[in-house]
């Protein structure tokens, strides 16, 4: 007989997820078995898991709930007059090759080139229909918590784990802890998701979700848009954590709608019912739990070589008082107290996991429009999938970019990670609306400033660091270089 | 747990130098940077372990970095600041690591992603205190004595510090169990779960 009281206690958004998929419970002895709903891969990480399966002579136990995608290594550049497209190496395109041989042997749907939806793994899943609500969803890859937006649990995993979900359909796991973040209040004019995440890492620090599943809840989070949602879940990793979540609306259940591989009909209103469900109960108890007020909140970048090493833009960063800091400090070409904004800006990257979907590009837009890139600035405008680069371009937004003196690319994770040809050159200053400003991230000594998209377009137009806010500072100057430019051309 | 065929060699036990990286935050760039991820393959990526770190632009050994010091040669004992292999959750980072020649990695504070991918190549992830660490990163080349079975780390003086290690991933090192066979060994209940699972959401999907 089942324990009454063990039935009605209240349980968080996480507990729901984690207890619904569990094949075999975790003992003291061994993890849990968790069964795995969904499972992404691309040409990355995925080649030595399907080596690990052909060596054991395994088949994937589901290959319709494995989806595969061109990312990392792909060119952003258009294919040539031939059709042939340009890799950074040889290596790249076997990588690539690879995962297309594995997909078409072991029955797995492959977003290939020619397919209108490839796109970054974590902008495709959730515009197909893909992503749902209650699902476990892994890839592998540390910024599958995007997913985690929609209410779903989903997290990065290795490539050995790749073939365990390849061949089981399930993953060995020990329970985390919850860390609930409760962000309240509104976000002012001109602060946007990409600013209140990076906001949070510094508050709860680089490893401040270390061994936990992160809840966003709160009447700020409740207002956000689903593409805020999905970048504010994207960087829980950028914390340690290993997924982030945020229980499913209104506004979730509105975006699915217009997917295209979401239930329809009867099954879309009995998916909904069940939705619902799915939220923390009232006297739910996290682990631990952190209160955030948005209205505190200003336009956020990183000054280090870690997404925990931020400041508000229009504020210096810190003085060198620790090792950590110094080495940052040295390696960023910065000196201790000095100010952000006016800091020379080389290469502006708009595009990835983080900042890759329409409203990031609209939001570039809105800064270009009727104005130019510096001259000293190379930017790049990335679109996070075929689907996002059709969308922005019915709205003219390609032609706006390219006005403004931008590249606008192919859809891939490009600049992001840079493993694609898509570099920052030693000791130039990137302003990049992507997830990481490791040392080297985005090329060899390559120097990068995490932003949101408005900040970073505002600081490719003046060609320095600036306050997205403060219009005048780097619009005005912008009026008459634009006319120099316009009469020499 | 119920016994799964052992696939790898066990891993009971490390007596090795020490080589010490004190910085924090080391991430997975660092450890392996992303434009060698291009590779089908786990071998080889050793040439590239803290590539940009430890190799200067001309490809020439940056002398300054510990590992390229010759008191390092044969250290099988990475000591390195909290929260070693944040980042990305790249396993070719412990196979560049591995590859490389290291064995365990000490630090007070592990990276999720880089331990459970760590544990699954046979690297020990080993978490020490703060104090502890700092002690070993402020002495490199002390021989430490590693026993899986008792989760200790012995320093040459004799001290002995207990660190935590799940008890399966503790038995998976001991006797080499795979942990893709223990999983596969779960396919009755997997097989039930499936049933179960879609039977009952078959209307809601």
């Amino acid at each position: 007989m089942s324990d009454p009281t063990v039935q009605s206690a209240p349980r968080t958004l996480f507990d729901k997820l984690w207890d619904s998929h569990l094949v075999v419970p975790e003992s003291a002895d061994a993890p849990a078995v968790l069964y795995i709903d969904l499972h992404l891969i691309h040409e990355v990480t995925s080649p030595q898991a399907f080596a690990e399966l052909d060596a054991r002579g395994l088949p994937v136990r589901r290959p319709e709930r494995t989806k595969g995608t061109l990312d990392h290594s792909t060119p952003t550049t258009p294919p040539r007059a031939d059709g042939s497209l340009d890799y950074a190496t040889p290596q790249a395109e076997a990588q690539v090759r690879t995962l297309r041989e594995h997909c078409a042997r072991h029955g797995i749907e492959l977003f290939d080139f020619g397919s209108e939806h490839r796109g970054i793994v974590h902008v495709i899943g959730p515009e197909l229909g893909l992503t749902l609500p209650g699902s476990t969803i892994v890839c592998g890859d540390s910024h599958t918590a995007t997913h985690g937006a929609f209410g779903a649990l989903a997290f990065g995993i290795g490539t050995s784990e790749v073939g365990h979900v390849l061949a089981t359909q399930c993953l060995l796991q020990r329970r985390p802890k919850t860390l609930a973040i409760e962000v309240d209040g509104a976000l002012p004019p001109g602060v946007g998701a990409k600013d209140l995440i990076l906001h949070i890492i510094g508050r709860i620090g680089v490893d401040g979700g270390t061994g936990h599943v992160i809840e966003y809840r709160g009447s700020a989070i409740r207002a956000l848009s689903m593409e805020e949602r999905m970048t504010v879940c994207n960087m829980s990793i950028e914390a340690g954590a290993r997924a982030g979540l945020i229980a499913p609306d209104e506004t979730t259940f509105a975006w699915l709608a217009n997917t295209p591989r979401a239930p329809k009909g009867a099954a879309w209103d009995a998916a909904v019912a069940q939705w619902r469900t799915l939220r923390s109960d009232a006297d739910a108890a996290f682990d631990r739990v952190v209160r955030i007020d948005a209205s505190q909140i200003a336009p956020t970048v990183t000054w280090g070589t870690h997404p925990g090493q931020v400041v508000a833009v229009d504020v210096a960063v810190p003085v060198a008082n620790d090792p950590d800091t110094a080495r940052a400090l040295d390696y960023m070409g910065f000196r201790g107290g000095e100010p952000l904004l006016g800091q020379p800006v080389d290469v502006v990257f708009v595009g990835s996991c983080t900042n890759g979907r329409l409203g990031d590009m609209r939001a570039v837009a809105t800064v270009l429009q009727g104005r130019r890139v510096h001259p000293r600035v190379r930017m790049l405008v990335v679109p996070g999938s075929g689907q996002v680069k059709r969308e922005a371009e019915a709205e003219g937004i390609d032609a706006i970019v390219r006005a403004a003196g931008a590249e606008w690319r192919e859809p891939g994770c490009s600049m992001c990670i840079a493993m694609n040809g898509d570099l920052v050159a030693p000791g130039q200053l990137a302003v990049s609306t992507s997830n990481r400003n490791f040392e080297g991230r985005q090329g060899r000594d390559a120097r990068t400033v995490l932003s949101s998209p408005a900040t970073a377009a505002a600081c490719a137009v003046a060609g320095r660091v600036v306050d997205p806010r403060d219009t005048a500072s780097w619009s005005s100057a912008q009026t008459s270089q634009t006319a120099t430019q316009e009469c020499a051309a | 747990m119920s016994p799964a065929p052992a696939s790898r060699s066990p891993i009971v036990r490390l007596q090795a130098r020490t080589v010490c990286l004190p910085e924090r935050n080391i991430d997975t760039d660092r450890i392996i940077p992303a434009r060698f991820l291009t590779t089908t393959v786990r071998e080889g990526l050793g040439r590239h372990a803290f590539n940009d770190w430890r190799w200067r632009g001309d490809g020439t050994p940056d002398p300054d970095f510990p590992l390229n010091a010759p008191e390092a040669v044969g250290a099988q004992i990475l000591v390195a600041g909290r929260n070693f292999g944040c980042g990305s959750s790249r396993e070719h980072a412990p196979w560049a690591l591995l590859d490389f020649g290291l064995r365990a990695v000490i630090s007070a504070e592990i990276a999720d992603i880089f331990r459970s991918n760590a544990l699954k190549n046979g690297l020990l992830p080993i978490v020490l205190d703060a104090e502890v660490v700092d002690e070993l990163l402020a002495r490199p080349g002390l021989t430490l004595d590693i026993d899986v079975a008792a989760s200790t780390v012995t320093l040459p003086d004799g001290r002995r510090f207990g660190f935590p290690i799940d008890g399966f991933a503790r038995t998976c090192l001991l006797e080499g169990v795979d942990q893709l066979g223990y999983l596969l060994q779960q396919s009755a209940q997997i097989q039930t779960f499936e049933k179960n699972r879609f039977e009952e959401t078959r209307h809601a999907r």
